[in-house]
């Protein structure tokens, strides 16, 4: 008896409870919504890949939302189609949805539910197996760290602690897909470190985007970026690409002494790979020193140090700001 | 149906625990109580055994009660969002409306299953048509299944719980009265439409003991009317 007993639990051990789909690409192809005469989305494409963090970036009204429920399935686009692990919103969404866990803005909750009857109906909601939705429940209180909350109302809670508990039921059925839209607003700093480090954790293995306007966030969690504006994509790239695009020649902060600032000033200008020099504050002897396309100055101008016999006390190479690259798209 | 299920679970609950549920049942119980047993033309008044009298006040006290259960249904999950996360759950609309329409159903029958005592109670008084009685139930279970579905129809249009209820009892008040008063006042076929849109002429043919496949088609139209109205009122989230 007791032998029949192990070998059923070797065998329930190693057999595979569910079978699970590792890959669920996103693909936006070529969706337009509109409300009213406004088009909210205009002719968007883009993909996902399986183990990616996508950052949705873009001005309030870009579109970011709207592009997320259809995702979701909350709204139909008007026109283009949208795939999930290849299956469609049009033809199934039912099916689409069983794959996605979605966060939505200001996150929405039942305030008059319990945290785990919440959670418990989420699960059964999504089909989760009745035998396991316990152990999941376990488990996402113990990542969301929901322990010291579980057996209070959601209306009890701070609104730090509603946040976890709508990315726990965006996480219960342990989707492949994640959306959230703008997870951190209203988390103190503490809390936003804590989600972040959640979300590039979540990242590694599934599917997700995000949406924020806070631009260090994206920045912090995501592989890569999506700027959108008036429902057009207008940058896309991991953060490096995106400076890289936007920045184009390198610019030095400088500050030189020992020497007259005019003379400093014209063998500055003097060196070939230099476009440009301005003065920042003549009186402490601070430059910009703007190289040309592909060049780099920096070395040009230590060995002119060194030959006139000035020091250099000060020398910041500028880069470009991931707000200004925001600006710089989405303004026009 | 799983989903069905688990939807109409959650807003039972949501029901129970807010004390509505109580009040409802309770202030039902009073009303009809009272009415059937203590004031007016009341069940020793009339001098049979029968519980015409209890159907007949409790039509009028669903009529009422039933809007302030349904109201919040849709409307108050529009307007905190929770509608987009139930939606974007693999459910559909029709799912979720079936869902909310069984559970507060499933209220009302509580509620009226609580007023078997009376039935008893009329029972040991005299001989009773136990047939008249069960299809006096059912005719209640029907109208109010009617109601609910209106009122559904009324909280998904708008996200204001207090205009959801006013038009339900607007809409109600068609069924209830109006179109049997037009009735009274019009000859003909104009007549008998109105007539057999009047939701009282079916209640009290059903709570006479008539079942009538007429009647059933009537109550089951107005339900179906109902939902497949909230239903397209959800999904023109889609086209506007």
């Amino acid at each position: 008896m007791l032998k029949r007993k192990s070998a059923a639990f070797i065998f329930y051990k190693f057999v595979p409870r569910y079978q699970k789909m590792f890959y669920m690409d996103i693909v936006v192809d070529r969706v337009t919504k509109t409300y009213g005469i406004q088009k909210a989305v205009d002719d968007l494409s883009f993909s996902v890949k399986t183990g990616e963090v996508l950052g949705f970036l873009g001005p309030n009204g870009a579109g970011k939302s709207t592009t997320m429920k259809a995702i979701t399935c909350f709204l139909n686009p008007n026109e283009g189609d949208i795939k999930v692990g290849g299956v469609s919103i049009r033809e199934n969404p039912n099916e689409v949805k069983k794959h996605i866990g979605y966060l939505p803005e200001n996150n929405p909750l039942y305030l008059d539910m319990g945290v785990i009857d919440y959670l418990q109906f989420s699960a059964e909601l999504q089909g989760v197996h009745p035998g396991r939705i316990p152990e999941r429940i376990a488990e996402m209180v113990r990542i969301c760290g929901l322990k010291g909350e579980k057996h209070k109302k959601i209306r009890e809670l701070s609104k730090g602690y509603r946040q976890r508990v709508g990315l726990a039921q965006a996480l219960i059925h342990d989707p492949e897909v994640l959306i959230m839209d703008e997870p951190t607003t209203g988390l103190d700093p503490n809390q936003i470190v804590e989600i972040r480090e959640l979300i590039r954790k979540i990242g590694r293995e599934k599917t997700v985007i995000l949406s924020s306007h806070i631009l260090a966030e994206v920045e912090a969690t995501c592989d890569r970026i999506l700027i959108i504006s008036k429902g057009k994509i207008v940058a896309n790239g991991t953060p490096d690409q995106l400076r890289k695009q936007a920045q184009g020649n390198e610019v030095l902060n400088i500050r030189i002494e020992g020497g007259d600032r005019n003379q400093i000033f014209e063998t500055l200008q003097a060196i070939p790979s230099v476009a440009l020099v301005d003065f920042i504050n003549a009186e402490e002897n601070k430059f910009q020193v703007q190289s040309n396309v592909d060049g780099q100055s920096a070395r040009a101008i230590f060995d002119l140090c060194v030959k006139n016999n000035w020091y250099i006390s000060e020398l910041i190479p500028i880069e470009t700001k991931l707000e200004d690259i925001f600006r710089e798209v989405t303004m026009n | 149906m799983k989903q069905i299920w688990i939807i109409t679970k959650r807003e039972l609950r949501a029901i129970f625990d807010s004390l509505m549920a109580y009040i409802m049942i309770v202030a039902f119980l009073g009303f009809s109580g009272f009415f059937t047993w203590l004031y007016g033309g009341d069940i020793f008044y009339v001098g049979q055994a029968s519980l015409q009298t209890f159907f007949q006040i409790a039509y009028w006290t669903l009529f009422f009660f039933i809007p302030a259960l349904t109201m919040k249904q849709i409307a108050e999950e529009k307007k905190t969002g929770t509608l987009e996360i139930l939606l974007t759950k693999p459910v559909t609309d029709w799912q979720i409306l079936w869902g909310k329409f069984l559970a507060v159903l499933l209220l009302i029958v509580v509620a009226l299953a609580l007023t078997l005592p009376y039935y008893i109670t009329v029972w040991k008084l005299g001989p009773i048509d136990n047939g008249a009685v069960w299809s006096g139930y059912l005719g209640l279970i029907l109208m109010s299944s009617a109601y609910i579905s209106i009122g559904i129809f009324s909280s998904s249009i708008t996200n204001n719980q207090i205009v959801a209820f006013l038009l339900s009892l607007l809409i109600g008040i068609f069924f209830h009265i109006i179109f049997g008063a037009l009735a009274g006042s019009m000859t003909g076929t104009l007549g008998s439409v109105f007539n057999y849109l009047s939701l009282s002429t079916h209640f009290e043919s059903i709570s006479r003991g008539v079942i009538d496949s007429k009647d059933l088609i009537y109550f089951l139209s107005i339900i179906f009317l109902g939902l497949i109205g909230s239903e397209a009122i959800l999904a023109k989230r889609n086209t506007n």
